[in-house]
């Protein structure tokens, strides 16, 4: 089997519109969300998200572009430029047959659904423009990367709600280490916050209102996000042949279906996850010294989460750190995951682990080191991405510094 | 702004050119405006106009609307604004 490595990573969500930006405010403990501006806010009983502000489409894209990219594409083509060019790879000849994308993603375009829908069921229009399908489309994001970086291999987006980056990455992960490929562009994108995206969520009623407090006894639900993270997965000794700069290994991946509800989650599920990741990797749970968690800020997950951490860790749970960046930046949901590695990578890289922001009490259900409101230096040498999706289909991540 | 200036400054954003350079007698194949291009510009006039042009992109020879130059789709829009607006 071959080895993975990181080579590239770019962002954009409401923490920063590149790494630096976004690293930096996790490492303040800086909040990105805010009240959310767009048409129709107004009739909305949830007001705030973590969305991407002072960031104009026309300065970086022209007419014909915009015409075909919802604001998905255009956060993962953004991401994916800083990604690219940190990894200075470039696909030509075997090896872009031998390259694919694989993007996490959940709404697809759904900001031009909503304006689309608005057009002929709210104005009576008889007629949309003829690009809706091609922008609405959810590979149209992965569809766009492999026709700007020229990738000819494999591409495609997978659509697990909330894990979706997870099974995108970890997809990514197997097409490398199998041999299959030689390089992957991937991670995922999401960008739901209009009025039909927000107000869907508000259905479900577990959405806060004021802001995201993960693992806080006072915590009062989910706040969405928007954005994306990109990365490249490159086989570990095309990379070093080409001296390119490593930013972590990516040592294992498992995923888990809780067979049992659609929208609450399971103990089990998530612990079979953690521990599949962990025997894919080959690590004893005692070198873990930080998990990301998926820590929604919702009564449900993130006791569910604490306990399937204690039950796969037991004692060395109380010696981990764990925490939610979500409290920052929201929850992307298909895009989430991949933001969050951008945690992980700091963790490895910087040792330093961002904080749990908006912590306020403790939760004896929640009762695990959470890295409350600031960030910490600490030196880690393996870290896990959890991410448990809606559908109770579990995907976790596990990476190493090299 | 009369229907074929108006034709004509549609036709030349998509093929991002000055309504100057695009003369009566351009085919859209010389303008460089390919078959998603047609069926942007076709939406943009439909819109412009308030009228429904009978466009079929899966075999734009069946169709009966002549696209097979400026004039002939100028013409076609003119002879569709009379009858769609009377």
């Amino acid at each position: 089997m071959k080895r993975v490595v990181i080579t590239g990573a770019g962002t954009i969500n409401s923490l920063g519109q590149n790494v630096p930006d976004t690293l930096e405010a996790m490492r303040e403990g800086r909040c990105g969300i805010s009240e959310l501006e767009f048409r129709d806010v107004d009739r909305l009983a949830i007001k705030i998200g973590g969305q991407v502000k002072g960031y104009d489409p026309e300065a970086v894209f022209n007419r014909q572009q915009l015409v075909l990219y919802d604001r998905f594409t255009q956060f993962t083509l953004l991401a994916a430029r800083e990604a690219m060019a940190q990894s200075g790879i470039v696909f030509a000849g075997d090896l872009a047959v031998k390259s694919g994308v694989v993007l996490g993603n959940s709404g697809g375009g759904l900001t031009t659904q909503d304006e689309n829908y608005r057009a002929v069921y709210e104005e009576g229009k008889n007629r949309v423009h003829p690009f809706v399908v091609p922008k609405l489309m959810n590979n149209a994001a992965a569809s766009h990367l492999s026709m700007e970086f020229n990738v000819k291999g494999p591409s495609f987006t997978v659509a697990t709600a909330c894990a979706s980056s997870n099974h995108a990455m970890g997809q990514a992960f197997h097409m490398v280490r199998s041999g299959m490929c030689t390089a992957m562009i991937t991670g995922g994108s999401e960008s739901m916050l209009c009025f039909g995206g927000v107000k869907a969520w508000e259905g479900l009623r577990v959405m806060s209102k004021d802001a995201c407090r993960p693992f806080s006894a006072t915590r009062n639900g989910m706040v969405q996000g928007e954005g994306a993270g990109i990365f490249i997965f490159e086989e570990y000794e095309h990379a070093k042949a080409r001296g390119a700069e490593i930013l972590a290994e990516v040592i294992g991946f498992a995923m888990s279906s809780d067979a049992s509800d659609i929208v609450m989650p399971s103990k089990q599920g998530a612990a079979r996850a953690i521990a599949g990741a962990l025997k894919d990797a080959g690590v004893k749970p005692s070198e873990v010294g930080y998990i990301n968690a998926h820590g929604t800020g919702t009564a449900a997950n993130d006791k569910t989460e604490c306990a399937a951490v204690a039950d796969v860790f037991g004692r060395h749970a109380d010696k981990l750190m764990i925490s939610s960046t979500k409290s920052m930046h929201g929850h992307l949901i298909g895009g989430t995951g991949a933001v969050e590695l951008l945690a992980c990578v700091m963790a490895l890289r910087d040792g330093v682990i961002a904080p749990t922001i908006n912590y306020e009490e403790p939760d004896p259900e929640c009762a695990l080191d959470v890295v409350p409101n600031e960030a910490r230096e600490a030196n880690v040498d393996v870290v896990l991405s959890n991410a448990f999706a809606f559908g109770g289909l579990n995907a976790v991540l596990a990476l190493r510094k090299l | 702004m009369d229907i074929k200036d108006k034709v004509i400054e549609i036709i030349a954003e998509q093929a991002v050119l000055e309504p100057s350079d695009v003369t009566m007698d351009s085919t859209l194949e010389d303008l460089g405006i390919d078959s998603l291009g047609l069926v942007e510009s076709i939406f943009a006039i439909e819109e412009a106009f308030d009228i429904s042009v009978p466009f079929n992109a899966n075999d734009p020879q069946e169709s009966d609307f002549d696209i097979s130059s400026v004039a002939s789709i100028v013409a076609g829009i003119e002879k569709l604004v009379q009858e769609q607006k009377s």
